[in-house]
């Protein structure tokens, strides 16, 4: 084991960013087109960082696996997005957004790291309105914001309950601006296979082209990893279908080390389940818990419809426990507390693995106008898919797993272990520790995206490069290891879908690596999630044909990575005997059944070496100078 | 519940296509209609035989990739996405024709999915504003109404499924190409290009083999997003005054550095 050394510039927290943009190194204009960079990913962080990068005048390379950059899953993203303008006069401050950030994150983060993302967020409202982005406005015209969980101020903005389209359609203008100016290639369904190693540096990558099956090599001086995060491995989650974790995982295999994997975090609001072959879950903005009431029936199997059950006899489970915070409470504890409620058997709807969410007393205090003009979009979607009216009853709700705070290990200038390589936005594991607050994944991809990789990639780009062709051997080995993968996969000659096997894996980490976590089950887990590997490699099934459009071919060797992955986070959970944030072990709980941490032994990043069955952990110590390391408190 | 589906297969876009009978049964009326062609899928894996290609993500309705005409309309009956129309909107023991979308501009990929490529070149001509990262001025140096926001807003939830081209029977693009010059044109960020970005996005509509507008208003009927037939009187008004504006027009390439 090593200690890893994430490289933070000297010099007092609030001047560490200005230190390192001016002592950079820098290519001038006239050689910038003879630089090339590839891109992989194209939402918030992908498309704002090739952009970006493009703008300056390197040569970029843009892929996606989807039919356009535009449907990456940042799409998806409700809420808002945080910033410290202040703008609702409460003396909100960069360090305010720095402090909630390190403690919603439960004193897990890198203190360098998440007080430059609060230093640049500010920008980033300024440079989404310049790309006609169209956030909420106050009546005098000036921009509105709102409050989000785990914070006492209002730094959301927002635009409806769509922030993460309107910010991601901005960026994806801006990409489609550079393409127009020749600066960005941008390649649809096209998906990453490996990385391409070349003394030691990033020069490259293998991909698939998904219409024509052809495996197509692209040579680089840089290659930005913005994949987005992992949480598909639960297979029910609130990501896309097509979410995955290929380009990390197969980035770690190579090289990269692969942080705080067991860092996970479950939503609390989402639409509970209903049937065995639902495909996915849908989030409900965290918003919502700004004016809904989150409570079950005090009485256990209480079938009354909910309208008629009385106050007295419902228990606003966050309100009473966390007087402070209410039902604004951070997404790890209100997740930790839904599950609470229902193992005790107060769960309400078909399974029981119900909260209701409701908005009586904010429709009676506000009108039905001002919530419907504040949620509208969002009571039409969940009365669309549940059947029910929020206006009229309450939702029902449940955690689902909805975000990594885990990924490849970067230093300060988001650079992997692998040099050449760099990881941003969900992709990477720095700025969120073990939990992540709402509205804060937009302002980090976009932070890593405008504002950090373009500069951190345009350093390692200074360094003279000698020129690299896809001849070269190693592109060769490279190839030839993902062709045999693929043609593993298809030799299977099964007779089950990786959907299925997905399910199965799924289930067992939901179970068991999910909202709470012990020593025994994560072994029963390790070796059940083997056994379905095992199966899976036995029995799978995919269409014939690797050489053209094979959706089943797709789906399988996203699963196998799945597979691997898995094995790793338990094996992370395993090692971290101490409950923070997102990571809750039932052997580690203060008397009232809070998270209790270790900070003598746990105090650190866990980043892992890739060894197949036997990964290898190195450690990256955390050490707090500007915060006092304390218990987190929202009562 | 139980259905009979006739669904489109075709191999690749060169080749003549055909519709297939399957039969599915035991299916949960909450199941969205991809969670049924999913299980159809899982079926046919295990019979051993092709699986339907057809394309989906965020299945929230958001990302618009799905993109499935089913009994005769794009995205079905309700006037949401493909993934957002669910098993009991449909009676039990039903008939169920599933085509992708139809247009000249879409060819086929395989079965069900196509290729919509012909819009992200719409949004190359002029669907932005050409900003590059860096320091921006303070937004509330340049307010903008909530009423103009409002309305800014409104075109922006465009999702980009190409339904409405899809469905018209000219196979015009006017209300994705509408939706985005109305977002960026009444916003006071998107004045300076105003008149370049109507007419390079209408040029390439032309260029890309979109038909044109004669208000038959099937565009806007099935929008997921109920984006308002207005805005195509917004894209013939900008249109118009910029080819009649004697304003010297920039070189796009030019405004494009």
């Amino acid at each position: 084991m090593t200690l890893l050394d994430p490289n933070i510039p000297d010099g007092p927290i609030d001047s560490k960013w200005r230190t390192w943009l001016d002592q950079h190194s820098l290519v001038g204009p006239r050689n910038r087109a003879g630089k090339n960079v590839i891109v992989i990913g194209t939402g918030l962080a992908g498309s704002s960082a090739a952009a970006s990068l493009g703008a300056q005048g390197f040569k970029v390379k843009s892929f996606c696996f989807q039919d356009t950059p535009r449907r990456a899953h940042s799409i998806a993203a409700q809420g808002g997005i945080n910033a410290a303008k202040d703008y609702a006069n409460e003396g909100d401050s960069i360090h305010r957004l720095f402090y909630d950030t390190i403690k919603g994150g439960d004193f897990r983060s890198r203190e360098a790291n998440v007080w430059r993302l609060a230093e640049l967020s500010a920008n980033i409202i300024d440079q989404a309105v310049a790309q006609g982005v169209p956030f909420n406005r106050e009546y005098g015209g000036s921009l509105a914001t709102r409050s989000f969980g785990g914070v006492l101020v209002q730094r959301t903005f927002y635009t409806r309950g769509q922030t993460g389209q309107q910010l991601l359609l901005g960026a994806y203008s801006a990409l489609e601006h550079q393409v127009a100016a020749g600066n960005v290639t941008v390649y649809n369904r096209h998906e990453m296979q490996d990385v391409v190693v070349i003394d030691g540096e990033a020069r490259g990558v293998i991909v698939r082209n998904l219409i024509t099956g052809e495996i197509e090599r692209h040579a680089a001086d840089a290659v930005v990893l913005a994949s987005g995060g992992y949480t598909n491995v639960y297979y029910l989650s609130t990501n896309a279908m097509g979410s995955n974790v290929t380009a990390t995982w197969r980035a770690h295999k190579r090289g990269a080390y692969f942080a705080n994997p067991c860092y996970t975090q479950i939503h609390p609001t989402c639409i509970p389940q209903t049937g065995e072959y639902q495909s996915k879950l849908t989030l409900m903005s965290e918003s919502l818990r700004n004016d809904g009431r989150i409570w079950v029936p005090r009485k256990g199997g209480d079938d009354r419809p909910p309208a008629e059950i009385p106050d007295a006899e419902r228990y606003y489970y966050l309100e009473e426990r966390y007087p402070a915070f209410g039902n604004l409470a951070p997404r790890d504890i209100a997740s930790r507390a839904a599950k609470v409620v229902c193992d005790d058997g107060l769960g309400v709807g078909g399974t029981g693995r119900g909260v209701f969410l409701d908005f009586r007393d904010a429709i009676a205090d506000q009108g039905k106008d001002a919530i419907e003009r504040k949620y509208g979009n969002l009571f039409e979607m969940y009365h669309r898919i549940t059947g029910d009216d929020p206006y009229e009853t309450p939702m029902m709700i449940y955690p689902a797993p909805h975000y990594a705070m885990g990924g490849l290990w970067v230093d300060y200038e988001l650079q992997t272990t692998i040099p050449g390589l760099f990881a941003i936005g969900e992709a990477n594991f720095s700025d969120h520790g073990a939990n992540r607050l709402g509205a804060s994944a937009l302002m980090q991809c976009l932070a890593d995206g405008y504002f950090i990789a373009p500069h951190t990639v345009t350093n390692h780009l200074a360094k003279n490069h000698d020129p690299v062709s896809t001849s070269d051997s190693a592109f060769d080995q490279v190839e030839n290891d993902v062709r045999g993968h693929i043609q593993e996969l298809m030799d299977v000659g099964g007779s089950t879908s990786a959907q299925a096997f997905h399910r199965e894996m799924g289930h067992v980490m939901l179970d068991k690596c999910g909202m709470s976590r012990t020593a025994e089950g994560l072994d029963e887990a390790l070796t059940e999630v083997r056994r379905i590997k095992g199966e899976f490699w036995s029995d799978l099934r995919v269409d014939p044909g690797d050489e053209e459009f094979n959706q089943s071919l797709e789906y399988a060797n996203r699963v196998s990575d799945f597979f691997e992955l898995a094995e790793l986070m338990i094996q992370d959970a395993r090692r971290r005997e101490e409950s923070c944030g997102g990571h809750f072990r039932e052997e580690h709980q203060t008397e009232d059944g809070e998270a209790l941490r270790d900070d003598d032994h746990f105090a650190k990043v866990t980043a892992w070496e890739y060894g197949g069955e036997s990964p290898v952990p190195h450690d990256e110590g955390l050490t707090y100078n500007e915060v006092k390391l304390a218990t987190r408190s929202y009562k | 519940m139980k259905f009979t589906l006739e669904i489109w297969r075709q191999f690749e876009d060169s080749e003549e296509g055909r519709f297939e009978t399957f039969k599915v049964d035991g299916i949960n009326p909450d199941a969205s209609f991809l969670e049924m062609l999913d299980q159809l899928n899982e079926r046919l894996s295990h019979e051993k035989k092709r699986t339907i290609a057809f394309d989906s993500d965020c299945r929230e309705g958001i990302c618009g990739a799905c993109s499935l005409v089913i009994d005769g309309t794009p995205h079905g009956p309700q006037q949401v996405t493909s993934c957002q129309t669910y098993m009991r909107d449909f009676i039990d023991g039903q008939t169920i024709k599933v085509e992708p979308f139809r247009a000249n501009t879409f060819p086929v990929i395989r079965d069900l999915a196509v290729d919509r490529g012909a819009l992200d070149r719409v949004i190359q001509a002029g669907g932005y504003i050409s900003t590059t990262t860096g320091p921006q001025p303070e937004p509330n140096s340049m307010p903008v109404s909530p009423e103009i926001q409002e309305r800014a807003m409104d075109a922006a939830i465009c999702i980009g499924c190409g339904a409405c081209v899809a469905a018209c029977p000219n196979g015009a693009a006017m209300l994705f190409t509408g939706a985005k010059v109305t977002h960026l044109n009444i916003l006071p960020q998107g004045q300076p290009e105003r008149e370049s970005r109507v007419i390079g996005m209408v040029e390439q509509m032309d260029q890309e083999g979109f038909g044109g507008c004669t208000n038959y208003g099937e565009c806007s009927r099935v929008c997921p997003q109920e984006i308002s037939i207005d805005v195509i009187g917004m894209l013939n008004r900008e249109y118009r005054k910029a080819k009649m504006s004697k304003k010297p027009k920039p070189d796009r390439a030019m405004t494009t550095q």
